[in-house]
């Protein structure tokens, strides 16, 4: 093998702050050129590794180290973070965060105006690196005129202005829409292509990233390369699912059909896929196993929207006159799970909000059992409608979790005794009894997100909505999220939830509703409306892999080999 | 971006100037208004700003919501001062000329007027410029004239990252409050006063550990892209120098000059038409 | 240049951010009729504490200035000095604690507040008013009133609001210790 770019040889890393080195004994070898996607679940230590790509590590982490990385040949701890930033961009993911210019032109410039380029080069490199990435006609935009993805791009041109020689995107899907993730994704292969540049993605939605082929998988766990293979060998094998990465769902599906992967060429891409006669063959035989289960009616109406309009008009916002939601009409049925789905400034969380009171709607009615809560107030409204936002730090106010899951209770002035009796309970069904007098910075993403739960459950509502809340997790602790609110519906809550993960749609909703520029589109199960190409287009939505599967295998009925598949799912699920 | 600090695009000569330029002339505008009580000066200096206004194509409804405050700011401050103080204009011209008596102290002297009409002038010399500046300097270029003009550059781009996160907060602000409204904290006067400073801290705390924590990402993310590895940085924003440049701030250093030099002839900082 | 000090110039940048914000669109209805009280000093209290005097100076001087520029009413100067002059006074004493190793107990609570109340005197009842009178001619009654009501409100805000950021800051902070599920 040529010597890499990028090497590391033998090299360990703990932090200062912990007992256990984070990363163990990594041998690893990447040449010029090539794209590799790094893959684990959280704690994986990939982070940590792209950390020691970038310099943070040692410059703002601190931390013993041993043994070596190569950077072009040379030792990087003979370098400073300055010199490593010549050689690797890093696109973090929080953009928000990234993108500090006040507009995208300053916040392309940023790393050339420290490094004293002078006009007219500064205004030239600025506008040239602005096409490359597509934002070239935004150059006066301030952040909060961009969607998601513009931002994003405007992160990557201010590195790439740099003319680095190795990008290396640190989960750049975990904000995006679906369809801007597809998006993005094909900017970076773009980009790999015409400067030929390394690319190192870190990325634990695997089926998304494969959009467009990468060289090789690196799959790490429990801060180890375990496994370091071309993707089509490693997709053929079950090491993904065994170590809690989601596989691309056809792959799934191919596995559960009995289609020897080993055998099959170019298994990376959907559409490219070779899959012989007898393969296809299996698959039919596959779809026609009986596995249907009776799906649950939902018959009684909880909450109605009626010709719901809204426009903001609050000085407080920057997007005064828009109008967010055309003549919503909406229902949801009790007891039944039910997303929303649909690009970024589509409605969705204005629905929500409007719906909580947080904003008040200008025409139409919203109906609650019947009843128009139109006047009531917030605090009235969440008697019945609880609302869980994305980022739990963004709810948590006190320090101890008996309290903040009290908190509610406090403030309707019951006697301390009821309260005590009403937290312990919900504490219990949240599975958090054990951690009853734990500091909440004490615990996990996924313990704070109950934590939250928790605080509104706590309240007795009838309905509760939730913002993405999967956002940024890995498998393991999107299914554990999953099921947790799974069971909540069987203690007769009912689950409103915002969402751009077409997984979680398609496997736990029994219903969705999409978005379109303020309006309602479709309103169906979700295996219909992933197999919709008319409204996949409209909302920006992904085609789910299965349907793409369906028709090489010859199936007409793509909606239907999509519940099969979810069926079949669950019943595997529910052996286990 | 919701426009807090009211820059309008317009094309018009002082839009032309650069953010140095400008920042320069409001400074030097200030200083001068505020060491002199002449009033001479003081009545000078509204005209040439009202001037400057117009050739800004600034117009007044545009900027009527910041008149607004600055008329009930300046009214406020002169009644308290009258309430305080009804005898402050006798003290410093050494003499009293009665108008009228309203109650036990309450007199209006004619030295108590002509203090009030100064300090009135005074507000009309700094506020339009001050507007002027906010009105025609786009605020990406405050941060290169802060340094251009002597501010370390450190310390300059530490403005600008609070103009870019004021948006950002301010959201993020609002969606915390409403959450935690629907939890039952109130700030608004249905609850005790104590109990409201309780619940707001209760809402700042999200938004406290919220910017802790961006405070490392950014700090990552700005040294990744090389800050702080010279002594100097250049400016994308930094507009070009002309002679307009040159003119404006001759003006600014005139008016500095004229005040300075009042008070020298009035041997103090008022101008006292009392004594003849 | 130093790490540190990239994230000092962010912590200013963003502190400053935060005490506009708290400052210009929070407003709390004070016992007085038709006034507000804002929070924005026990914001700066507690940056001042964690992260030293220039920090503390710095966002207070910032984050007024842009206020009253966004107000219109021109820089009031005395007072956007005197909010650094607190700022700086209390980040002074920054030694005197370890809230970013996640201590701030009864002493803590204590020390802060002696050390905030004399910060707030310092400010509004010494150095604002004396500016106000350097610069702006201003009687002698008024502006110390003026600064002695000012002073006082922001005593009372920086005391529960500040203390209260202050301990749930310190108990966010990872401690060593052994946690035990019951």
């Amino acid at each position: 093998m040529s010597q890499g770019i990028l090497q590391f040889v033998n090299f360990s890393f703990k932090y200062n702050a912990q007992a256990e080195p984070t990363l163990k004994n990594i041998n690893l070898n990447i040449n010029k050129g090539e794209k590799i996607l790094i893959a684990g679940p959280s704690g994986s230590g990939k982070s940590t590794l792209s950390n020691c790509v970038n310099g943070l590590i040692p410059f703002s982490y601190k931390g013993e180290s041993k043994g070596q990385i190569l950077l072009d040949g040379k030792p990087t701890d003979k370098l400073s973070i300055f010199e490593i930033s010549k050689y690797v961009g890093t696109v973090l993911q929080d953009t928000d965060s990234q993108f500090i210019g006040l507009t995208v032109a300053e916040d392309i410039a940023f790393s050339l105006e420290n490094q004293c380029v002078e006009e007219p080069e500064l205004h030239n490199r600025v506008k040239e690196v602005a096409e490359l990435v597509n934002i070239g006609t935004h150059l006066k935009s301030a952040p909060s005129e961009l969607s998601g993805g513009q931002k994003q791009r405007v992160t990557l041109g201010g590195v790439l202005v740099d003319n680095v020689d190795i990008l290396l995107f640190d989960e750049p899907l975990a904000n995006l829409d679906p369809e801007t993730g597809k998006k993005a994704i094909e900017l970076i292969d773009k980009i790999h292509k015409k400067l030929g540049l390394t690319i190192i993605i870190i990325e634990h939605r695997l089926e998304d990233v494969l959009w467009r082929s990468v060289d090789r998988i690196v799959l790490m766990n429990d801060g180890e390369i375990i496994r370091d293979e071309e993707p089509d060998k490693l997709l053929a094998k079950n090491i993904l699912s065994e170590r809690g990465i989601r596989e691309p769902l056809y792959i799934t599906a191919l596995k559960y059909a009995g289609v020897d992967l080993n055998e099959v060429r170019d298994v990376a891409s959907v559409e490219n896929i070779q899959l012989s006669e007898d393969a296809k063959a299996k698959v039919r035989t596959w779809f026609n196993l009986d596995v249907k289960k009776d799906k649950p009616v939902y018959e009684e109406t909880l909450l109605e929207a009626v010709d719901l309009d809204f426009t903001y008009e609050s000085s407080r916002r920057e997007d005064v006159g828009h109008h967010a939601l055309d003549k919503i009409n909406l229902k949801v049925k009790k007891g039944e799970l039910l997303a929303i789905v649909g690009k970024n400034g589509a409605g969705k969380s204005t629905f929500s909000k409007v719906v909580c009171g947080f904003e008040n709607h200008q025409r139409g009615q919203i109906f609650f059992k019947g009843e128009d809560i139109s006047s009531l107030s917030i605090k009235e409204r969440a008697e019945s409608i609880g609302y869980i936002m994305q980022n739990p730090n963004q709810m948590i106010s006190q320090t101890m979790i008996f309290d903040e899951v009290a908190l509610g209770l406090r403030n309707l002035k019951l006697s301390e005794e009821e309260i005590k009796e009403r937290v312990n309970e919900t504490l219990k069904i949240c599975g958090l009894w054990a951690f009853r007098s734990w500091p909440i910075s004490a615990l996990s993403f996924g313990q704070k997100k109950r934590v939250t739960i928790a605080s509104i459950l706590v309240m007795e509502p009838e309905l509760i909505i939730l913002d993405e809340p999967t956002a940024g997790q890995d498998y393991k602790h999107y299914t554990d999220i999953m099921n947790f609110l799974k069971g909540l519906i069987k203690k007769d809550i009912t689950i409103v939830i915002i969402t751009h993960d077409m997984h979680l749609m398609l496997e736990y909703a029994d219903r969705a509703v999409v978005f379109a520029d303020s309006k309602v589109i479709a309103d169906d199960k979700p295996s219909k409306i992933l197999t919709d190409e008319d409204i996949i287009k409209k909302a920006s939505l992904k085609e789910t892999s299965l349907y793409d599967l369906s028709l090489k295998c010859g199936i007409q009925e793509g909606s239907a080999f999509v519940d099969h598949f979810i069926d079949y799912e669950r019943r595997i699920l529910e052996n286990d | 971006m919701i426009n807090i600090f009211n820059y309008i695009e317009r094309n018009s000569p002082i839009h032309k100037l650069t953010g140095a330029t400008k920042l320069i002339v409001m400074l030097l505008w200030s200083l001068g208004a505020m060491v002199t009580y002449d009033t001479r000066i003081l009545a000078i200096m509204p005209i040439i700003s009202f001037f400057l206004f117009a050739i800004s194509k600034i117009r007044l409804k545009d900027v009527s919501f910041m008149i607004g405050f600055t008329l009930i700011f300046m009214l406020l401050n002169n009644i308290l001062i009258f309430l305080f103080s009804p005898t402050h204009g006798v003290s410093i011209y050494g003499s009293s000329h009665e108008v009228f008596s309203i109650l036990g102290p309450y007199v209006i002297t004619w030295e108590q007027l002509f203090y009030h009409l100064n300090l009135v002038l005074k507000y009309l010399s700094t506020i339009p410029i001050v507007l002027l500046f906010i009105c025609t300097t786009h605020p990406s270029e405050f941060a290169a004239s802060l340094n251009k003009i002597g501010v370390p550059y450190s310390i300059a781009y530490a403005v600008s990252l609070s103009l870019r996160y004021i948006p950002d907060i301010q959201r993020e602000y609002h969606d915390i409050a409403q959450a935690q409204q629907a939890r039952g904290l109130e700030m608004s006067k249905k609850a005790p006063f104590f109990k409201r400073l309780k619940n707001g801290a209760a809402i700042l705390m999200p938004l406290i550990m919220l910017s802790i924590d961006k405070i490392e990402v950014i700090s990552n993310a700005m040294e990744l892209r090389s800050f702080g590895q010279n002594k100097k940085r250049t400016w994308y924003t930094e507009g070009r120098f002309t002679k307009w440049d040159i003119v404006a701030i001759t003006l600014g250093l005139a008016l500095v000059v004229a005040s300075f030099v009042m008070n020298y002839v009035n041997g103090g900082r008022f101008w006292n038409p009392f004594i003849r | 240049m130093k790490s540190n000090s990239v994230k000092t110039i962010v912590a200013i940048g963003i502190g400053a951010a935060l005490f506009f914000v708290l400052g210009r669109f929070v407003a709390i209805p004070s016992p007085v009729p038709n006034t507000n009280i804002s929070v924005q000093y026990g914001l700066l209290g507690f940056m001042a504490i964690s992260f030293g005097p220039i920090v503390g100076a710095l966002i207070g001087f910032i984050g007024h200035a842009l206020i009253d520029l966004s107000f219109g009413w021109g820089i009031w100067w005395s007072w956007v000095i005197a909010s650094a002059v607190f700022g700086f006074m209390v980040g002074c004493f920054k030694p005197l604690f370890k809230i970013n190793e996640g201590e701030f107990g009864t002493k803590g609570i204590g020390r802060f507040n002696i050390i905030q109340v004399s910060g707030h005197a310092v400010s509004w009842v010494i150095v604002a008013p004396l500016l106000d009178m350097l610069m702006y001619q201003e009687p002698v009654s008024k502006v110390f009133l003026q600064g002695l009501s000012g002073g006082l409100a922001n005593a009372i805000t920086t005391a529960i609001v500040g203390t209260l950021v202050c301990i749930g800051y310190a108990a966010a902070k990872p401690k060593k210790g052994s946690l035990k599920q019951e």
